[in-house]
């Protein structure tokens, strides 16, 4: 019946110091810290929610990745999910990996498992595209609600309220449709040992783009990686007369 | 989540960790003797309750901020205080604050990391709340 397909993605955690290699290729990710990406942790949590609620019967965590990524697909099992399908992707077409190619893999996976909803996070701690969601929407022609503070189902509709600039905007959408969650969109389970122990039990399926139909070869590549510039101390100044002097001196009054 | 309880959470995300850590250590948490003869477990179900908190928090003190081999002395620190504690009643209360401690790590944790992404990705709005008497456009 109602299946919700839910993206996560292994990234470098949160609070590890970024170092960029020497080659300036990109950044270092041998021996580091790797985790869920923090909304798609706020997605699967959603899915789970709406599977207690009973809106939907089934959740499935995908990745796309080297083996490593199933360790992120158990923790998503951990948190609730029913099963996993892992999407095999190695050396450099990982490396060359962006939203078009996931979002293709997602479109063709929504086809085969006929899912209802796709929830993604809304972006990559990472890369920050925040573009695989809307991606996804746009090839498979369904409707979008993205940067979702609160979703609520309603038939055979979805009632998105959206994080803007402006405020909250309310639309509502048909289903099948692809959610993007934001940050306020709920509080996500913590995965504790005794749930992993018991996701261990449930199946992660293994298969490789091609199986999908899916071509991996990126249209975007990487030039040159650099540090942000470190920011230049601060100058003090003892009265106001020297800091209108100052101000005179550098151009700015 | 109104903004008055992000307020909130901010104020009570400060005391945690050093809150934290005194109930870690002050607490008394129970550990029952590892059964010298083997059988006997099935004859006290608490031990091996006792031992299932202590690898959950275990498990949890990885992501500790102040490093899991820190967490994990004090948390051997604090069963290795009780180890001698017999009655079942003082057993199960022990543990249970055990279970609250188990909690306040997964709050700790989660507003750590809402607060890091709130920061990173929100700052503008935050400006924006505290420029209480900005007239609005």
């Amino acid at each position: 019946m109602s299946r919700v397909l839910v993206g996560v993605k292994r990234v470098i955690d949160y609070a590890v110091k970024i170092r960029v290699k020497p080659d300036h290729s990109g950044v270092v990710t041998d021996g580091v810290k790797h985790s869920m990406n923090p909304f798609c942790e706020i997605a699967v949590e959603e899915a789970v929610k709406l599977k207690e609620k009973k809106f939907i019967k089934e959740v499935v965590a995908v990745s796309c990745g080297p083996t490593q990524v199933t360790e992120t697909i158990r923790t998503a099992l951990a948190m609730g999910c029913d099963r996993g399908i892992h999407v095999e992707v190695s050396g450099k077409d990982y490396e060359a990996m962006g939203p078009l190619q996931i979002a293709k893999i997602f479109a063709a996976l929504a086809k085969k498992e006929e899912a209802s909803l796709v929830i993604l996070g809304k972006q990559a701690i990472d890369d920050d595209c925040n573009q695989t969601g809307q991606m996804t929407a746009a090839l498979l022609d369904w409707p979008q609600g993205t940067f979702a503070s609160e979703v609520t189902i309603d038939g055979e509709k979805v009632k998105v309220v959206r994080e803007i600039d402006g405020g909250l905007e309310t639309i509502k959408i048909s289903m099948p449709a692809v959610l993007t969650a934001d940050l306020r969109l709920n509080t996500p389970r913590y995965a504790t040992l005794p749930n992993i122990m018991k996701a261990k039990k449930k199946k992660i399926a293994n298969m490789k783009p091609a199986d999908l139909g899916v071509d991996m070869v990126s249209r975007v590549e990487v030039l040159r990686v650099d540090e942000p510039p470190t920011r230049l101390a601060g100058v003090k100044v003892e009265t106001v007369d020297d800091l209108v002097a100052k101000l005179k001196a550098n151009g700015t009054i | 989540m109104p903004i008055s309880e992000l307020l909130l959470f901010y104020i009570i995300s400060c005391c945690m960790l050093n809150h934290l850590l005194y109930v870690l250590l002050f607490s008394s948490i129970p550990v029952v003797k590892a059964a010298t003869v083997s059988g006997s477990d099935m004859a006290n179900p608490l031990r091996s309750e006792v031992r299932q908190l202590y690898k959950n928090l275990l498990f949890l003190g990885r992501e500790y901020p102040k490093g899991a081999d820190y967490f994990r002395e004090r948390l051997k620190g604090a069963f290795m205080k009780n180890k001698d504690v017999t009655d079942p009643k003082e057993i199960k209360k022990l543990v249970d604050r055990g279970e609250f401690v188990i909690k306040e790590l997964e709050a700790l944790y989660y507003l750590r990391k809402y607060r890091a992404m709130k920061k990173r990705y929100y700052e503008e709005e935050l400006s924006a709340v505290l420029n209480i008497g900005r007239p609005v456009d």
